[in-house]
């Protein structure tokens, strides 16, 4: 007997019934229930980052989580990072600094950075890189991804000084 | 890389928990953050019957200081630890906030807890070290209510712990508050589980160290207090030349084993720099006494 | 791509796929007595449980037409032996991947384990050898150069250097894995594998080959592909199995290759030793190296280009930008129980960069010549070009010495000494590393290592649309390279249209025309320049037409900005897409233009053409700890007319994280009994943004008169100079102990016991004062 549970998730704002087998993961989840392919998997063991989601906003690993645990709450992923055609100040740095290659690593990196931006932080450089250091690229060398970060964290910084002005 | 099947279970208070442990007896495996247990599902390391998730369980988050005991509620994140700033904190366990830094990367701390962690059982994991280095007492919560473990007995072995069939971690005390302590890890990459860790702690009382401990990760199954390096440094003067005796005493004690990462020589030496650096860290951070004597 | 819209293979959405997982062996080295499927079967949800024999003991063999090589089968599936840890036996097919897996755990092989070869050293004794056809294990040994001279000119040397040198065996480990999607279309009587592959058309040769099917019945589909490194430019046996599996059962079958699968079980790179003698006269210039090569490749020869590829591009292009006097090089490739190896990022000049600069650094400390001056003394300089060395090869226009030059100078100028020399902390050092690499490889090159498929060519279409669009095609194969914008960027150059309006179009063997993929440093280059000649082509088509409705000769036309316009006549012009709507749908208005539409084809087959380039790194070296940390790199590269700089430095620093990577990080390590030590992204250590340092890039732009655009290729050079920079420069912060470390990765306890085994008195009075 296949152990299954009726959940329901809210990813990206809209809300999803589904009947799941317990042992599925958040990020099978999200691919093959929802067809929300842009979490991707590359190393189903929590060291990649490839998968990253935010959970209730704060950052896990999909590999990690299964569907069963987000159950009534609040999923984000890749797909709700952009407004319609317009991408996201974060989506657009990327783009901006070459943070990406070949883009399978690119939204366990954007859903990362949109956590860690969540909170305010300083922009600074030293700091992004220890973030950005949670998941792995292969493609970059990483410059362009801190680089990217970095500047939006100092842009949403700005932008929240003079919207409290 | 998919687990094999299990049933789920969520539990919404300790003494669910508890239920359901007795119910579904020893196959069953507790699911906090899920950051060891589940890579290890994945790779069919671990097949446990069923789950029982103790995220929705309340009340089990939070950071409580109690007289000279810091309580740590077992379903509170280690990032929540990371950033906690408090005088409950501060005040004699500013290593806990310092060291939770070495905690795997960001998603992982936001994810894992600390009651996890010490129920894991991992012998380079900062949470068993701190609860070493802390002569952390460990709160269980049974079929027949609660008990209270000694670190120093918690930790059998390798992935092991004292808890009984059906018992869950609800708690971790931390004890002996100090100003000076750290804790310090070598890992080659960022993040990784150390190839070897060390701790300290102690004050630092008319320029003699008092109160000292130390505890070693990476070199034995479980945390490894070197009792002969601590009454070496204990009444000591805080110096250069008292760290790098206490490194050597650590050092020497390092059995050898089987190394994945590096030779035994290696590890007695990487002992050694953490156990030293880790008193120097300490002695600064703690103390406002500037540069430490003795230093070339 | 930002948007998660990106289509990955697993990302292809098809409902009704089943799923592969593949038993695989638990022991390196073994005989199959029984495999047992029946329990697996009966297991709710499993559609198949398929063995070799299932499938007809199909397999692929790559041949090398040599004497001195030995063709040896891979079988798609292991059916009488085991060759390493993680060869696949069984496919398990069923619904999810999560049965699959669960059935597989019910799958039972008895194997009699024999002994395994892991090293050269382990042959000697072997009682059995990995392949009956190679007793001696041994599957190409080719003395590639020989010179009856060398020996006394190396016995006469005033100083002689016996070195030995050895590099770690590494994994590709995109981010993506490996992985396809296989289903039998009815309908056209034809098999479509979307697969994550950099060469589709080969993928579509191997798998009709190994099926016995026409190759017309097998599509070949690269969707966005996730990384490939090499890794993906060879055919992987799990691939063709579902493809198998998807003809014969006639389901749409999926796998997708895990984490463990990928570090355990794919193809692996670079496990080399080099064996040197070489002698130098007291100048420090080289009169002659002996190159002794044993490249371990594992169980099997990778198919198509087989275990050939790394000895032989090891012992041909050994020497690099130096002038090495004489030159023998004997190279060989010997079978072992591990993984078989395919060509990785660089293909062995990671490894004889790190040869060479080792052998110049250990010889400038003897004979007490500055590192970069020995290096001066030894390169081939502009006034030499075209240089043909004792290798065979003519080396084309280079910027070798400025190169070395600029470098140093920029080294200087960022204050690296200083940062080297400042205060009594931390070991630091600087490496500096020369040199270059042979790109874009064509079919002359190619010819010569007589591989039964000789790949180096490619042809590109292009074809303007109605509306003026353009779409090219290419027998390349990009992942992650910027094809998409320099393709564009060529063809619109030439077309006169913004390069918005063109799209590139490939990965698809039934889209385009027979091609080679992606690697080996070639597509801006070769898919590049076909594309250029095929856009040169359409442009004179445009003209021809542009001049009959301007009335004007086609000479005199000029296409720009979208328009074309009569040279020296200053108007508005014709807009381009006019006469693109004109050619299609008013063609009877036209004389001149009996072609009809718009569409040429290109095609480029270059000789090959060398990029160079010079590293430096700055690393810091803990006494205390053993650790390694790179500060700071500094590249200058010349990789001829640069199209687009932010694609050429991205590749740059993407190639230089790799090779710090091989350098200081990764390593797949065996047990003595040959299991796998590093089957996880826990072990197997892929550095993260703490271990990578931010890499300046400068550049030198000799344009290379032999390619279409001018440029040369440059995919690999970062991965190809940084474990030699690295090596260098921990070295050289090791200086004081007289210690020397000949091998990649070097590991922290690597370091403690050079430390050691240095001044040892002065070691522990230094680590005192960590």
């Amino acid at each position: 007997m296949k152990d299954q549970h009726l959940v329901t998730l809210n990813v990206n704002g809209s809300e999803h019934e589904l009947v799941l087998e317990s042992r599925r993961t958040l990020a099978d989840t999200l691919r093959q229930d929802l067809g929300l392919t842009g979490t991707h998997l590359g190393c189903e063991h929590g060291i990649c980052g490839a998968c990253t989601v935010l959970l209730d906003g704060e950052p896990v690993r999909a590999c990690l989580v299964f569907g069963v645990q987000a159950d009534g709450h609040e999923v984000r992923t890749v797909e709700g990072l952009a407004r319609g055609d317009e991408l996201n100040d974060l989506q657009q740095a990327f783009s901006r600094h070459h943070g990406l290659q070949c883009g399978f690593c690119t939204p366990g990196f954007l859903m990362l950075a949109e956590a860690y931006l969540s909170t305010g932080p300083e922009a600074d450089p030293d700091e992004v890189r220890e973030v950005v250091s949670a998941n792995l690229c292969r493609c970059t060398g990483y410059q362009g991804i801190v680089e990217a970060v970095t500047e939006v964290a100092a842009e949403r910084r700005g932008e929240a000084k003079t919207a409290h002005d | 890389m998919k687990p094999a099947p299990f049933e789920y279970h969520r539990a919404y208070t300790p003494q669910e928990v508890v239920e359901l442990l007795r119910e579904l007896g020893e196959d069953a495996k507790i699911l906090a953050g899920g950051q060891s247990l589940v890579p290890m599902m994945n790779f069919r390391l671990a097949h446990p019957a069923a789950l029982i998730d103790i995220n929705p369980v309340s009340g089990l988050d939070y950071i409580r200081r109690e007289g000279d005991e810091l309580r740590v509620g077992a379903l509170t994140r280690h990032r929540s630890v990371e950033i906690s700033r408090g005088a409950e904190v501060r005040d004699g366990f500013a290593v806990l906030p310092r060291a939770a830094r070495w905690i795997g990367h960001y998603p992982i701390r936001s994810r894992g807890t600390v009651g996890g962690s010490i129920a894991h059982s991992d012998p380079t994991a900062e949470w068993c070290l701190l609860a070493r280095l802390h002569d952390a007492e460990i709160v269980v919560l049974g079929e027949h209510g609660t008990r209270t473990v000694p670190s120093e007995e918690w930790f059998t072995g390798f992935l092991t712990t004292a808890a009984l069939p059906g018992e869950m971690v609800i708690e971790t005390r931390f004890r002996r508050p100090r100003r000076c302590a750290a804790l310090l890890e070598y890992a080659r990459r960022r993040g990784d589980f150390a190839i070897a860790a060390a701790g300290v702690a102690f004050d630092v009382v008319d320029d003699r160290c008092q109160d000292v401990t130390i505890v070693l990760g990476g070199v034995a199954g479980r945390p490894l207090r070197v009792p002969e390096a601590e009454a070496h440094v204990q009444g000591a003067e805080p110096a250069e030349s008292t760290w790098a005796e206490a490194a050597r005493i650590a050092a020497a004690s390092v059995e050898p084993g089987a190394e994945a990462d590096g030779d035994h020589d290696y590890r007695r030496h990487l002992v050694g720099t953490l156990t030293r650096r880790a008193f120097r860290e300490a002695y600064e951070t703690g103390t406002d006494a500037g540069p430490v004597r003795g230093v070339a | 791509m930002l948007r998660g819209a990106a289509r990955f293979v697993d990302d292809v959405p098809h409902p009704h796929a089943c799923h592969v997982a593949f038993v695989r062996s638990p022991v390196a080295a073994g005989r199959i007595t029984e495999i047992g499927t029946a329990d697996a079967r009966s297991v709710p949800g499993v559609l198949a449980v398929i063995t070799s024999e299932d499938l007809g003991h199909p397999a692929l063999t790559a041949v090398l037409e040599r004497a001195e090589f030995v063709p040896t089968a891979m079988p798609l599936l292991a059916h009488d032996r085991v060759r390493y840890v993680g060869e696949p036996i069984v496919a398990v097919v069923a619904e999810t991947r999560y049965i699959a897996e669960d059935a597989a755990e019910h799958v039972w092989c008895e194997i009699a384990e024999t002994d395994p070869v892991l090293s050269l050293a382990d042959l000697a004794g072997a009682a059995t050898s990995v392949h009956a056809e190679a007793p001696d294990g041994v599957l190409v040994d080719l003395q590639m150069f020989t010179d009856e001279l060398l020996g006394d000119a190396l016995a006469g040397a005033p100083l002689v250097l016996e070195e030995t040198f050895r590099s770690g065996r590494v994994a590709a480990a995109p981010i993506e894995a490996r992985g396809c999607l296989a289903e039998w279309q009815a309908r056209d009587e034809q098999l479509v594998l979307q697969v994550s592959t950099q060469v589709p058309h080969q993928v579509r040769t191997g798998v009709a080959s190994a099926l016995g099917i026409a190759e017309r019945q097998v599509r070949v589909i690269a969707p966005d592909v996730g990384g490939g490194f090499g890794l993906k430019c060879v055919v992987g046996r799990e691939e063709v199995v579902a493809a198998a599996i998807a003809a014969m059962l006639r389901v749409p079958v999926r796998w997708s290759e895990d984490r463990q699968e990928n570090l355990t079980a794919a193809f692996h790179g670079h496990e080399q030793e080099y064996r040197i003698r070489a002698g130098f006269d007291s100048d420090g210039r080289f009169v002659g190296v002996d190159a002794d090569i044993v490249c371990n490749i594992g169980a099997y020869s990778a198919y198509p280009f087989s275990c050939g590829v790394e000895p032989l591009m090891a012992a041909t292009e050994l020497p690099g930008v130096y002038k090495v006097g004489r030159y023998a090089a004997r190279a060989r490739g010997f079978a072992t129980n591990k993984p078989p190896t395919a060509p990785y990022r660089g293909v062995s000049r990671p490894q004889v960069v790190l040869v060479m600069e080792r052998l110049l650094d250990k010889a400038a400390r003897r004979l007490g010549i500055g590192r970069v001056e020995i290096r001066r003394r030894n390169t081939i300089g502009r006034h030499e070009f075209p240089y043909t060395g004792p290798n065979g090869i003519t080396y084309e226009l280079g910027s070798y010495v400025e190169a070395l030059d600029r470098c140093a100078a920029e080294v200087r100028h960022a204050g690296w000494w200083e940062r080297r020399d400042a205060g009594d902390g931390p070991l630091r050092g600087i490496g500096i590393v020369n040199f270059s690499e042979r790109t874009a490889y064509g079919t002359a090159t190619m010819g010569l290592r007589r591989m039964q498929m000789t790949p180096g060519f490619d042809v590109s279409h292009v074809r303007m649309d109605p509306s003026g669009d353009v779409v090219v095609t290419s027998g390349t194969c990009g992942h992650g390279q910027g094809h998409e914008t320099t393709f564009a960027q060529i063809v619109a150059d030439r077309l006169g249209v913004h390069p918005e309006r063109v799209k590139l179009r490939q990965g698809d063997t039934d889209l385009t025309s027979f091609g080679w993929g992606t690697w080996g440093s070639r597509s801006l280059v070769i898919g590049g320049g076909s594309a250029a000649v095929a856009s040169r082509r359409l442009a004179d088509q445009l003209k021809v037409v542009a001049a009959e409705l301007l009335e004007a000769g086609p000479g005199d036309i000029e296409l720009a900005d979208g328009h074309a316009r009569v040279r020296g006549v200053r108007d508005a012009g014709l807009p381009i897409d006019e006469i693109a709507a004109t050619v299609h749908f008013r063609s009877h208005t036209l004389t001149q233009h009996e072609d009809r539409l718009l569409e040429a084809r290109g095609v480029t087959d270059p000789p090959g053409m060398f990029s160079n380039a010079t590293h430096a790194a700055l690393v810091e070296v803990d006494r205390g700890t053993g650790g390694t940390r790179v500060l700071d790199y500094l590249v200058v590269e010349d990789c001829g007319v640069v199209v687009n700089p932010t694609v050429v430095d991205g590749q740059v620093r993407g190639g230089v994280a790799q090779g710090i990577a091989a350098a200081l990080y990764e390593e797949l390590i065996y047990s003595p009994e040959g299991q796998p030590l590093a089957g996880t992204f826990m072990d197997y250590l892929v550095p993260t943004a703490s271990e990578i340092p931010p890499v300046t890039v400068h550049h030198i732009e000799t344009p290379c008169d032999l390619t279409e655009t001018g440029a040369k290729g440059m995919g690999e050079g970062g991965t190809i100079g940084a474990p030699a920079a690295v090596l260098a420069a921990v070295n050289d912060a090791l200086r004081e102990y007289d210690a020397e470390i000949d091998h990649i990765p070097v590991r922290p306890a690597d370091v403690v016991r050079a430390l050691r085994r240095g001044d040892a008195a002065d070691a522990v009075r230094q680590e005192e004062t960590a």
